[in-house]
């Protein structure tokens, strides 16, 4: 029916590789998309070295807000949180394999908004977070 | 006998006044605009009546001497009229251009209750109410203390009046309510809550910005204090609604904004107010856009708010029968009698956002999240939904399209 809702995509939303809670965690965060009440709430654990070791994330929002949000946490296992502050919008879209209007991409990097929120360790989610 | 809607010559005529509906919305795939509630799409004569203004009448209005500014004068004066006859309101007078109903519900919340509400004074809205009738009245409540309660929404969608009964026993000073939800498609029984108000003493303001456009609404039937509405949903352009104010209010509200033209006199340090209706209209006006409302009015009226209402009545009953086969889902508000043509949707679990991006590959427009009604979804314990809603232009091909496509969304998200 369309190339926007990639097989990847309708998989990820379906089946979750990485929906759920940590608890204990090094790091949580959660925000939500006013636009549409998407919510999403990250939980990392990190090991001595500052390596994302395990990573779930619960909520509720759109295919893709929750396709990309399963992706981003998958790709960033085994990433330092260095690396993880690098993250930009290009590269969820090069997760997704999508391209995205204004309206959408919302949708799409609300996960990565989160993600870097928590890790920076600040008081709220910014859209600065996630410019390229 | 009830009125009859269009047979279909006249229909296909019809169509054919819209240009947008020739347009493809992807290559090879043609529009359905069902998202009608939002905003209408615009009749040729409209789009002709602003461009012929300002290819050759362009000028000011109300000050000048010159013969474009008499014409651009009396054409935007002409348009008052036109609202004025098409809502029957007693006098042009009473017909305040704003730039939308949101604009006119604030023009009411600024100056009347700034004028007549103390601390501790009650205004009764509705649970189903739209951003525009709740957000001014809570900016109200917390700037002077004014109370807000709110007529409940039954299950069916329904205003329950017997609640609101018992609520008019705490003698509120407004009633302030739309004639029909954007969300549910209810159409409230509007006269009776009006006159429920007055007999508590009460002021009434009716939203008719679904209402005005779909169905005959008569200020002398209705008895409404006031009535706020706006061209863009209407056939008309946006930029440009309607305040209608019974004659003595008016007159006796302090201004809105202050400016030119909203006064008779200027000194440095004092000024006089103009008369109605011009003491709420202070500055240059959106002229194009009144000419193009006295248009999509013309329009209207030319093809008969009756019949509309018999069309879009039959459209939509249509259309709950049709989207009542699509398995996994389910339609918010009232039977079809009770409502107009607006039909709010879940679809198993899939959310509204996904359900409208497929659909527009499909060439149909719906619209997806809470509407400007947080409160009414909160109320069904939803977080969003997909509207689809209906005008004049559309027909059961557009809403079988929407069924079938619906059909095949369901399948993608199995």
């Amino acid at each position: 029916m369309d190339d926007l809702y990639r097989e990847i995509i309708i998989e990820r939303y379906k089946d979750p590789l990485y929906r759920g809670e940590l608890n204990p965690h090094d790091i949580t965060f959660e925000d939500e998309n006013p636009l549409c009440g998407d919510h999403i709430r990250i939980d990392l654990r990190v090991d001595e070295h500052g390596t994302v070791t395990e990573a779930a994330f619960s909520g509720h929002g759109c295919a893709i807000s929750q396709a990309s949000a399963d992706l981003l946490l998958e790709s960033v296992i085994g990433k330092s949180l260095d690396e993880v502050r690098g993250l930009g919008k290009q590269d969820i879209l090069d997760l997704l394999g999508i391209e995205l209007g204004p309206v959408r991409l919302k949708c799409a990097l609300l996960s990565l908004k989160v993600l870097k929120a928590g890790v920076y360790g600040m008081g709220e989610a910014s859209d600065d977070l996630v410019e390229d | 006998m009830a009125t009859s809607s269009f047979n279909p010559g006249e229909l296909a005529n019809l169509l054919k006044d819209f240009p947008i509906l020739s347009r493809e919305v992807h290559p090879g795939v043609s529009l359905a605009y069902l998202d009608s509630a939002a905003t209408s799409q615009k009749p040729a004569s409209v789009i002709d009546a602003m461009d012929e203004y300002y290819r050759r009448t362009n000028a000011n209005i109300h000050r000048g001497i010159h013969m474009l500014a008499e014409e651009a004068t009396a054409k935007y004066e002409d348009a008052r009229q036109k609202v004025a006859r098409f809502i029957n309101a007693h006098s042009e007078r009473e017909i305040i251009f704003t730039r939308n109903t949101t604009e006119a519900i604030n023009l009411v919340a600024y100056t009347w209750a700034r004028a007549n509400l103390k601390n501790g004074d009650l205004v009764i809205l509705t649970e189903m109410e739209h951003h525009s009738n709740l957000v001014p009245w809570q900016i109200l409540a917390s700037e002077r203390g004014i109370r807000l309660e709110f007529i409940p929404v039954t299950d069916e969608g329904l205003l329950d009046l017997d609640a609101y009964q018992q609520l008019l026993a705490q003698e509120p000073r407004l009633v302030s309510f739309m004639h029909m939800s954007n969300v549910l498609g209810t159409i409230n029984p509007a006269s009776e809550i009006v006159r429920m108000a007055h007999a508590a003493g009460a002021v009434a303001l009716v939203d008719g910005a679904q209402s005005v456009p779909h169905f005959p609404v008569d200020v002398q039937d209705l008895d409404a204090d006031f009535l706020a509405f706006s061209a863009h949903k209407m056939l008309g352009p946006t930029g440009i609604g309607v305040l209608y104010g019974k004659e003595a209010l008016l007159n006796a509200m302090p201004p809105f904004l202050g400016g030119g033209d909203m006064i008779k006199k200027v000194m440095l340090r004092s000024f006089s107010a103009n008369s109605l209706p011009h003491k709420f209209e202070a500055g240059t006006p959106a002229i194009a856009e009144g000419i193009g409302l006295g248009a999509a009015v013309d329009y209207l009226t030319h093809t008969g708010m009756d019949r509309i209402a018999a069309y879009e009545h039959e459209l939509t009953s249509y259309a709950l029968d049709r989207l009542s086969e699509v398995s996994g889902l389910t339609v918010i508000g009232p039977r079809a009698e009770l409502r107009g043509g607006v039909a709010a949707f879940t679809l198993a679990d899939i959310h509204p956002h996904d359900v409208a991006q497929l659909l527009d590959r499909e060439g149909l427009a719906v619209r997806a999240g809470h509407h400007c009604a947080m409160p009414l979804h909160q109320r069904f314990d939803l977080p969003a939904t997909t509207r689809a809603s209906f005008y004049l232009y559309n027909t059961r091909a557009d809403i079988d399209r929407l069924a079938s496509a619906l059909e095949r969304v369901k399948k993608l998200f199995g």
